[in-house]
């Protein structure tokens, strides 16, 4: 069975995080060593993801830290941690 | 280090900010600024308002500490705490109401991505420049609440299919579909921006 290009891109997310049923991998797979368009997608899709998760993308704000634990030690010393009173 | 090891210490250090050291609660957290700060940051859009979500997310984390429970890891609880501040400022702020209007159905159009021949992996090394950190971030800021909530959660923060369900409260099934789209949209996106903003010289080269 062979399928077309538009049904390959619904299992894309899929096929990178390796969900897909085994017979639509294969069926995916075999696709992608002949389609040169498909395989651009899947790569670029995968080197997006990996950017995506690339610590550097969100710096923290010059003092951002210093300024955390300021406030948290000025609050922290004011509430106690414990149950909420209704748990939900 | 062993995940074991750091999952037992952390424990430890809830046990005993729970019995009155809290001073611990400084370190507990520290290997979690970044995320959180990026979680709030994603949704807020300016850095002073996800900076005082990212504070107000840890506060509330030291108060409701003794709720936790060990049944997910502390990174996934604090997250989904950072995740709900983050959502009810936003709906103070009614921005939520406004975005919602132009969000499309789930279930409605299939998403098409950027066609492309061929591509060229993009390097990590590439974030260090700054317009390319700010297409990034643009581009996951303007996906809508439902699409940004999944990617963030899977694909920033890097939490599982099931952890992702369990800390927005939908099916596993639905995750994926919004993942899925998600992605797409951010290939169709940023593929072709990213394509031209390689560095020059090799560009210019292969082009």
């Amino acid at each position: 069975m062979v399928i077309e290009c538009k049904h390959v891109w619904d299992y894309i997310s899929g096929y990178l995080d390796d969900s897909l049923p085994p017979e639509t991998r294969e069926l995916v797979q075999r696709h992608l060593e002949h389609c040169q368009i498909c395989s651009a997608i899947l790569d670029s899709t995968r080197n997006i993801m990996v950017l995506t998760a690339d610590d550097q993308v969100f710096e923290l704000p010059v003092g951002f830290s210093e300024r955390l634990h300021a406030r948290l030690s000025e609050e922290m010393n004011s509430v106690l941690p414990r149950p909420s009173e209704d748990p939900r | 280090m062993d995940a074991e090891l750091s999952i037992r210490d952390e424990a430890r250090m809830i046990a005993s900010i729970l019995a009155g050291d809290r001073e611990q609660y400084h370190e507990l957290i520290r290997p979690y600024e970044r995320s959180v700060y990026k979680m709030a940051l994603s949704f807020m859009k300016n850095e002073s308002d996800a900076e005082d979500v990212a504070q107000e997310a840890f506060l509330k984390a030291f108060r409701k500490l003794a709720d936790f429970r060990g049944q997910a890891k502390f990174s996934t609880w604090l997250i989904s705490i950072t995740l709900n501040e983050a959502r009810g400022r936003l709906r103070r702020q009614s921005i939520v109401r406004m975005e919602s209007l132009d969000e499309s159905p789930e279930e409605g159009g299939h998403i098409s991505p950027a066609l492309l021949r061929d591509w060229r992996e993009i390097p990590s090394e590439a974030l260090e420049r700054q317009e390319i950190r700010q297409m990034l971030q643009d581009a996951i800021a303007n996906l809508s609440p439902l699409y940004r909530e999944v990617l963030l959660l899977r694909d920033v923060e890097e939490f599982s299919i099931e952890e992702t369900a369990t800390a927005l409260a939908i099916t596993t099934g639905t995750v994926k579909v919004r993942l899925h789209r998600a992605r797409m949209m951010m290939q169709k996106e940023l593929a072709p921006k990213l394509k031209n903003a390689g560095p020059r010289r090799r560009w210019f080269q292969w082009s």
